[in-house]
């Protein structure tokens, strides 16, 4: 374990010595400010709670966290430095284990920057503030699955705008296995039971509870058994295409 | 333990193509090997598989006794490796790379920084350890990642063309590094320069379509050459012709051939019988005569020769 934090240190090093990781979290606080106000309505809705700004979450991070995980394994695989980093002498699942930490840790990093609507909300009445931890739970759990795929997509490819859209398509999937759309691709032909089972995998479901505040271990165990599926397919696809 | 490294029967194979063909050979203490071969023979392929990169197909790589299908993590704990083109992570520098990769290898606090310095000082980071490895030359570029590969003082060193690309003088200094490290080392290095298997390497082994052709010091490898102790003549235009004649007649001299004769010197190269030492013979017999002779030369075989022949015809 020690190693995987040695190496998530050097990943999260890695996103803050680049452009990218200011260029992200200014656009992630901007979006999510915009959103709130403009599309969620914080101030029309008269109400102290932050639903405004969770029930966007699942939407920009339907393509912001690819912008995260695509580099993490695409950028070694084009470098060459796989190389040099599967040489050493870690298993590789501290290495996926290491680089899905630095993500999620940057990640946490991101969410965590946007306290002043916390702030405001509570300035301005007085909010359920365990709905909102609960909220802020929920979002760093399905920041997580998304990344997990994000991870997983990456290892696949060498390049990092592939591993972009189709990470980005992959989440998309996910989350709206639910909704109408979806399930009619499925209704036509698929047995009733793989209907439902595609239906309970939407990340929206599952979300939707821990943003009202009630943490339901199932829920959490569903977002967290996403993230081990993933990130297992991502240390076998590792282990079989090292080379290419 | 003086068998370092030991491969035994290594094959790799991708789809239809074998690009490593049931190969042999061990390593010890003290001995720099060069693997040669033309591009794609499997030079690349091979060490991926004895730094545990690639699981070989068939056959291992047994490194200080670890056997790399078996226990991957001891071997490379034991190795030290600079891949091809030696890639390193380019938004860091010397100094953040150099400290990952000692923590990883499990030290810290005082020996990480330690062996981080030691390394340092020896390669001569000096004066870049702390730019962006993306704005480095090729020459300190190629010193990190060999930095990096020493840092834990490993018993076994495996170089993918460590000097490809780089200029005369990094050449040399790279080269430096490697006899200076050879003494308590088992090192492979891999190369299509000639020049290099002279200069650093006790050992040679050819390689050519995955297969090894030719294994043995740079001196015997040098012996199958056809210019081994051949003699290189060179004589006035005009009595080239006649000079050619006698010298056919001597009994140890197998045969002559006219390397140049257009010019106003013309330039002899007299073959031995059997790669037997001839320039005694050649020399009395040029003081006796009286052919104008400017210049001659005993030659050591070409290692160049042997290369193609090895790689062309297997």
């Amino acid at each position: 374990m020690n190693k995987s934090f040695t190496i998530a240190k050097r990943e999260l090093a890695g996103y803050f010595t680049t452009p990218l990781a200011y260029v992200f979290i200014v656009i992630f606080l901007a979006l999510m400010g915009a959103v709130t106000f403009y599309f969620g309505g914080f101030f029309n809705r008269g109400q102290a709670d932050l639903a405004a700004f969770f029930s966007f979450h699942p939407w920009l991070y339907l393509f912001l966290i690819p912008s995260i995980g695509m580099r993490l394994w695409a950028e070694e695989r084009k470098t060459g430095t796989i190389e040099l980093l599967m040489t050493l002498p870690i298993s590789t699942t501290q290495a996926v284990m290491g680089k899905f930490l630095a993500s999620w840790a940057f990640a946490a990093i991101a969410l965590s920057l946007t306290f002043p609507i916390w702030i405001t909300v509570n300035y301005l009445g007085n909010p359920d503030n365990g709905v909102i931890v609960a909220g802020y739970v929920g979002s760093l759990l399905m920041a997580g699955a998304f990344l997990s795929i994000a991870c997983f997509v990456s290892a696949l490819t060498r390049n990092q705008v592939i591993a972009f859209v189709v990470a980005a398509a992959v989440c998309f999937m996910f989350m709206m296995s639910g909704l109408e759309m979806v399930q009619a691709a499925f209704k036509g032909w698929a047995p009733p039971f793989l209907t439902d089972l595609v239906a309970s995998m939407s990340f929206l479901t599952h979300f939707d509870g821990i943003m009202k505040g009630v943490i339901d271990i199932r829920d959490v165990i569903y977002l967290l058994s996403t993230m081990v599926v993933f990130l297992f397919a991502n240390v076998v696809t590792i282990d079989i295409k090292k080379g290419g | 333990m003086s068998q370092m490294l030991d491969i035994q029967r290594l094959t790799k194979r991708f789809g239809p193509l074998t690009a490593v063909d049931d190969v042999s050979f061990s390593v010890e203490k003290g001995e720099v090997l060069g693997f040669l071969g033309p591009n794609g023979a499997g030079k690349t392929t091979a060490m991926r598989m004895i730094t545990g990169f690639l699981p070989p197909s068939a056959g291992t790589a047994v490194v200080c006794g670890f056997d790399v299908t078996t226990s991957p993590i001891e071997v490379k704990q034991r190795i030290g490796y600079v891949p091809e083109g030696a890639p390193l992570y380019e938004d860091m520098t010397p100094e953040g790379l150099l400290g990952f990769v000692a923590e990883i290898r499990g030290l810290s606090g005082k020996d990480r920084d330690d062996a981080v310095a030691r390394a340092a000082d020896r390669i001569n980071l000096g004066e870049v350890f702390q730019q962006p490895i993306g704005t480095l030359s090729k020459g300190f570029k190629r010193r990190v990642a060999v930095a990096q590969a020493i840092l834990h003082d490993p018993d076994v060193l495996v170089l993918d063309e460590p000097t490809d690309g780089l200029d005369p003088n990094q050449k040399h200094e790279v080269r430096q590094l490697i006899r200076e490290m050879s003494e308590n080392k088992a090192i492979v290095i891999s190369t299509h320069l000639l020049e290099e298997v002279g200069a650093v390497c006790s050992r040679a082994i050819i390689i050519s379509r995955g297969k090894i052709v030719a294994d043995g010091t740079p001196e015997e490898l040098e012996a199958r050459s056809t210019f081994y102790n051949a003699v290189s003549i060179r004589v006035a235009n005009h009595k080239a012709e006649e000079m050619h004649a006698q010298l056919t007649q001597i009994s140890s001299v197998a045969s002559v051939n006219v390397v140049d004769s257009s010019a106003p010197i013309a330039h002899l190269m007299v073959l031995p019988q059997d790669g037997k030492p001839i320039l005694t013979e050649i020399s009395a017999f040029v003081r006796q005569s009286d052919f104008p002779v400017e210049e001659i030369r005993a030659e050591q075989g070409h290692l160049d020769e042997v290369f193609r022949s090895m790689t062309i015809s297997s």
